[in-house]
């Protein structure tokens, strides 16, 4: 590992912020916080092994307005990190490379993650009756 | 446009001897996986908003639910170890620290897939 007093390259701050280096970093920091959903998948099943109370309970958290908070986060970052993730699969097969394609894929994740997002919790507030 | 370097550059350099391409692969298989799956959990939990323990249970033992609900953790949790261990390797320098998070999330994601699939035998079977 380095050591000592060593030049430093010009890291990060020296960059203008960009679109695409947004939501590269974005992509990581949606896939650590998608961990948490990943728990509150497994504490959702898993409290139906233990009888209806435990079951009650989780889905009493979930409705709460801080579950809901958590729920909002995990949905965007959710349809974030699928609709950038298509988007380095595409990569991946050499597709979309040129400036033009990158800013447009980039825009349409944007409004892809805003727009699926309202629509789940709207459907979520009409399976609730509170629509 | 061609990406690759000739092959008496790349020779005994930055080949794949410690797994890479695996990793590499087994990354992008668990996300192609993942877009169907992920689309139908999220169908499925938005319709068990409002639902008792009966009528869960009812929908995770229904028809195919069980196996894609299997499906769908082992490719959450395989997708999510091998994504966080990229992590630990760009950002964790620390030997000691690096290696206690590699195994500390390659056997956590192992311990929450076997529990949350066992969850779901569970359900299915007992009813």
């Amino acid at each position: 590992m380095a050591s000592g007093n060593r030049p430093l390259s010009p890291h990060l701050q020296v960059y203008r912020p960009q679109l695409t280096s947004f939501l590269s970093i974005m992509h990581r920091i949606t896939g650590v916080g998608l961990w948490a959903g990943a728990l509150l998948m497994t504490y959702w099943i898993s409290s139906a092994t233990y009888g209806p109370e435990a079951f009650a309970r989780a889905q009493w958290f979930l409705g709460s307005w801080f579950g809901r908070l958590v729920l909002l986060g995990l949905t965007a970052a959710l349809y974030y990190h699928l609709a950038n993730g298509v988007r380095h699969l595409a990569w991946d097969i050499g597709w979309g490379y040129e400036m033009n394609n990158l800013n447009a894929s980039g825009l349409a994740v944007v409004i892809f993650t805003g727009v699926m997002t309202v629509l789940t919790f709207l459907a979520g507030y009409w399976v609730a009756g509170a629509l | 446009m061609e990406f690759r370097s000739t092959l008496s550059k790349v020779r005994d350099r930055g080949l794949s001897t410690e797994g890479g391409s695996g990793h590499w692969w087994a990354e992008r298989m668990t996300a192609i996986a993942l877009v169907p799956l992920i689309l139908w959990f999220v169908v499925s939990a938005i319709s068990m908003v409002d639902a008792d323990h009966a009528t869960f249970v009812k929908w995770a033992g229904a028809d195919g639910n069980p196996v894609l609900l299997i499906l769908l953790i082992i490719a959450v949790y395989h997708h999510g170890q091998l994504a966080l261990q990229v992590i630990i390797e760009d950002y964790i320098h620390h030997e000691v620290a690096h290696f206690t998070a590699l195994i500390a999330v390659k056997l956590g994601a192992f311990f929450l897939a076997v529990f949350t699939i066992f969850s779901v035998a569970k359900l299915t079977l007992e009813g």
